[in-house]
Order: C-alpha cells, then sequence, then structure tokens
C-alpha cells in the first residue's frame, strides 16, 4: 500500500511542478510563431510513410539523414542515383537531372518531369499535371529496414544452426529463447493448425514469417526506425505469399469445396460458389489489413500523444503525454509479437483448411 | 506517398527479400535447427521411455524376489514342521523299540533268574537228598547197629504207617 501511494504522490507532484509551464509558455510564442507552423499530420505521415532517406533528426540541410540509392524504371532504362541529390526537399522543387532527364520528390514520390519542363506545375488539387511517375524500384527507408531484420535474423539463426551442429546439448541464452519460439511456431501454430502429417513442409515459410514480422515489428518501435511492416505494400507483399501458397497446395477438397460444395442441394451450391470465391480472396485480404493496421495504429497513437507536446507549445505536457507514450510502447511490444502471432497463425489456418484431407460426406 | 496505396516497387522488394530470406534460412538455419530439436527430443523421449522400462523392470524383480522370498520362507516353515514330525516319530519310534527292548531285558532276566532258581533249588533238593540219604544212611547204620534196634524202627516206621 505504503509503495503504491508513495509513486501516486510522485506523479501528481511531477504533474504539478510541470503543469505551470503551460501558462508560460503562451509568452514566449515569438520564435515559434516566425517559424512553420506544426502541422502534426504532416508529421504523424511523414513517420509512418516511406521515404528515399533515411532520415534520423534535425531538418533541411542540417539534418542527419541516411542516404539511400534511389533507383527509377524510366521509358530509357534504369536511373540511380542516391537520394541526398534532392538535398531533403520533398516539395518538388529540387530537380535531379540524370541522362537528360529530370526529377523530382514531390512527398516521397519521385516524379519525371515531362520533356522540355524545368519546374514542376500543380493543380488545384496540389497535384503535378506536367509530370509522370516512372516505376520506382528505390532501396527506400522501409527496404533498408527490411534489409535490417534480414540481417538481424540471420546473424541470430545462423549462430544458433551453428550451436546445433557442434553439440546436442540443449542451448542457453538468446539461443534457448530463438529455440523456445521456434518450438512455439511448431508447437502451437503449425502443427495444430495444418496437422502432424503435413506441417514440416510449410514450417519455413511460417518461421520466417512469424520471425520476420515480429523482428520487424520490434525493429519499427525503435526511435528514428522505420515502419515497415505498418505499410501496406509489405503487408501486400506478405499476404500474397500466403495467397500463393494456398493456391498452390490447395487439394481436390478445397476447390471442390469452393466450387461446388459437396453434400448440399445444387441452388444453394450456386450461391455459395461465389461467396466462398470471395472467401478466398478476403482471407489474405485480411491478414494484410489487419497487420498494416494494427502497427499503422501503434505507431500512430505514439506519434499523435508525443505532437501533442508540439501542438500545445509546453514542455509541460510531456509529463503527462511520455508516460502515455511509453505505457503505449510497452503496448506495442506485446502488438509486436500478437501481431507476429496472428498472421502466422491465421496462415497456418488457411493452409490447413486448404490441405485438410476431408472425410467423404 | 499515400498511407493505403500499395507502391509497386516496396511489394517488388519485399517479396525478393522475402524469398531469399526464406530459402537462406530454410537452407541454412530452420532444417539445422528443427533436426537438432527433433533428434533432441526423440533423444529425451527415448530416455524417458527407458527410464520407465527400467522402473518397470525394478518393479518385476522386486515382485519376483519378494516372490522368491515367502516361497523359501514357506519351504523353510515346511522343513521345519517336517523336521519336527519326523523328530516327534523317531522319539515315539526310539521310546517303543526302548520299552520293548527293556521289556525283553526284563522278561529275559526274569525267565533266566527263574531257570537260575529252579536249577539252584534242583541241587539244593539233590544237595538236600544226597545229605539226608548220608545222614539218613549214616543214622540208619548207627541205629541198626543191633537187631532189636532194627525191630523197633520197623515197628515205628510201621506204626507210622497205621497213623496215616
Amino acid at each position: 500500500m505504503r509503495a503504491i501511494t508513495s509513486k501516486s504522490f510522485i506523479c501528481l507532484a511531477i504533474t504539478l511542478v510541470l503543469f505551470p509551464f503551460l501558462g508560460f509558455s503562451n509568452g514566449e510564442k515569438t520564435i515559434s510563431e516566425a517559424e512553420k507552423e506544426f502541422n502534426p499530420t504532416d508529421m504523424i505521415m511523414h513517420h509512418i510513410g516511406d521515404a528515399h532517406g533515411w532520415h534520423f533528426m534535425g531538418s533541411g540541410d542540417n539534418s542527419v539523414t541516411l542516404p539511400l540509392p534511389v533507383i527509377l524504371y524510366t521509358d530509357s532504362g534504369l536511373v540511380t542515383f542516391m537520394s541526398s541529390e534532392f538535398h531533403h526537399d520533398i516539395e518538388g522543387k529540387h530537380i535531379v537531372e540524370k541522362n537528360g532527364m529530370r526529377f523530382v520528390n514531390f512527398h516521397e514520390d519521385i516524379y519525371q518531369l515531362n520533356e522540355g519542363e524545368t519546374a514542376v506545375k500543380f493543380n488545384e488539387a496540389h497535384y503535378p499535371i506536367n509530370a509522370s511517375k516512372p516505376l520506382d524500384f528505390s532501396i527506400t527507408k522501409n527496404v533498408a529496414a527490411m534489409l535490417l531484420t534480414v540481417i538481424v535474423m540471420l546473424l541470430f539463426f545462423f549462430k544458433l544452426a551453428r550451436f546445433h551442429k557442434k553439440n546436442d546439448r540443449a542451448p542457453a541464452g538468446l539461443n534457448n529463447v530463438l529455440e523456445s519460439l521456434v518450438l512455439f511456431v511448431r508447437d502451437e501454430i503449425a502443427i495444430p493448425q495444418i496437422g502432424k502429417k503435413k506441417y514440416a513442409k510449410f514450417m519455413p515459410f511460417l518461421l520466417t514469417v512469424f520471425f520476420f514480422i515480429w523482428i520487424t515489428n520490434l525493429l519499427g518501435l525503435l526511435p528514428g526506425a522505420a515502419n515497415v511492416t505498418g505499410n501496406i505494400s509489405v503487408t501486400v507483399a506478405l499476404g500474397l505469399f500466403t495467397f500463393i501458397i494456398i493456391l498452390i497446395n490447395g487439394n481436390k477438397d478445397y476447390w471442390k469445396h469452393i466450387l461446388w460444395m459437396p453434400g448440399v442441394p445444387t441452388p444453394v451450391r450456386l450461391i455459395l460458389a461465389p461467396i466462398e470465391l470471395i472467401g478466398m480472396f478476403i482471407k489474405p485480404i485480411a491478414l494484410m489489413i489487419r497487420l498494416f493496421a494494427n502497427i499503422t495504429a501503434g505507431h500512430i497513437i505514439i506519434l499523435s500523444l508525443l505532437g501533442l507536446i508540439f501542438i500545445l507549445e509546453s514542455a509541460g505536457v510531456a509529463g503527462i503525454s511520455v508516460p502515455f507514450a511509453l505505457f503505449i510502447t510497452i503496448l506495442e511490444l506485446l502488438v509486436a509479437f500478437l501481431q507476429a502471432f496472428i498472421f502466422t497463425m491465421l496462415s497456418a489456418l488457411f493452409i490447413g483448411m486448404a490441405v485438410a484431407e476431408h472425410e467423404h460426406h | 506517398m499515400n498511407l493505403i496505396t500499395p507502391e509497386f516497387g516496396l511489394i517488388f522488394w519485399q517479396t525478393i527479400v522475402l524469398l531469399v530470406l526464406i530459402f537462406l534460412m530454410a537452407k541454412f538455419a530452420w532444417k539445422p535447427i528443427l533436426s537438432a530439436v527433433k533428434k533432441r527430443e526423440d533423444s529425451i523421449n527415448g530416455a524417458l521411455d527407458a527410464a520407465e522400462k527400467a522402473r518397470l523392470e525394478m518393479e518385476n524383480l522386486k515382485a519376483s524376489n519378494e516372490k522368491l522370498l515367502a516361497e523359501a520362507r514357506a519351504e523353510r516353515d515346511n522343513m521345519l514342521k517336517e523336521a519336527r514330525s519326523i523328530k516327534d516319530k523317531m522319539i515315539a519310534e526310539a521310546t517303543e523299540d526302548a520299552q520293548e527292548k527293556a521289556n525283553k531285558i526284563l522278561t529275559n532276566a526274569q525267565q533266566s533268574i527263574e531257570a537260575e532258581k529252579k536249577a539252584a533249588l534242583a541241587e539244593v533238593k539233590n544237595e538236600v537228598a544226597t545229605l539226608s540219604l548220608e545222614i539218613a544212611q549214616k543214622v540208619v547204620m548207627k541205629e541198626l547197629a543191633s537187631k532189636e534196634d532194627q525191630m523197633k524202627l520197623v515197628n515205628n516206621m510201621l506204626e507210622d504207617v497205621k497213623l496215616n
């Protein structure tokens, strides 16, 4: 009891000490008023979106940004240059000239200016009208973060594999944690959903996806990290993997249950077929939206809480919003695991449904 | 970059990265890890099975030991009982034998005593007879030294005979 009271007292004290700054801060607005107004939506979208450079801190030319390669497939072949050539401009003002083509970065979309144009023109909806988008294969922030996950996974699991090559003993420390998770995927996800006879074939996919999502989620929580699994393109690719695996491995029973449901009258079959056909697509789509929405939502909540400090223009708000953001971050640690688990679990479930051998009705 | 519009480039990279990752991990990580885990599980299960088997064997052994012990005990009891009965029988037989022998000896003794007695009596009788005859001879000889004595005797005897 005493511990709790003293803790709540400390919280109260911090709040009381910090809140008065709310009042004082209004008087010191002169500098910030001169600068551009803080736009929380832009800030949050910038943080959760993909980018062509890996921005850590600062703004404009003072920013600390890791330049990443921009790879564009234009009508006249591949064009590559480093993202630093845009000089941190995302307003479409700074023009990069390569092979006689002009490129601008407009809100992290790369536009190629039409022949002869020297500046981007916008219409009323603030949309470029004299430029087109080439196919963008850039190593963006998300791709770089993805590669970081790959490096982490290769390091960790090759180490575990090397350990197992040397001896038959149970591993200790990090190896033990990783092995327990491998066993968790095998015993709690793959075997119950797919069955003991067929699970082994899908283990590489399930394990890789589970650890890829989990580690990427965790790395995404670090300050300055990319929001990879909260990007719809990434989850689309992940969902497509599950979808294609189901299509390749679906057995005769699976297709029969979709197209011509056994054991029901023909009119019902005609109604069920389109529903089942749509369901076939909805399953992976639900997978991709669930992962994307959960991770993005977590990032938005944390950024919103921290954004409150800048919206209210008071360091005092930090006393409230930083503990809240910390709480959400800890919650996100759980969500990171949970979403990896759910994605893998449902993938295994759908695969299990596709390869199940039905008893004939 | 719109929040909910998929970008082709990113999908492309994610697909490549995941394909390569699945390939690398499957070949160099998952396969050795899973097979090692499987091997260890098998060995643990094997050890557990062996322990269970050993336990059962121990139990069997204990049970058979106890059975053996009980059997031995029963046998010992039997042997004791038998020995006791044999002993009793032997004692009884010996007693009977001894009694018989004693009786026999006694009878023999009695018989020989009787015989001895008879012999002794006969001898005594003979002795007495002889002695009597000699005495009588001597007496007669002395008595019958004169004629009248002889007559007197005859008369006495005759008198006795009449008395009888």
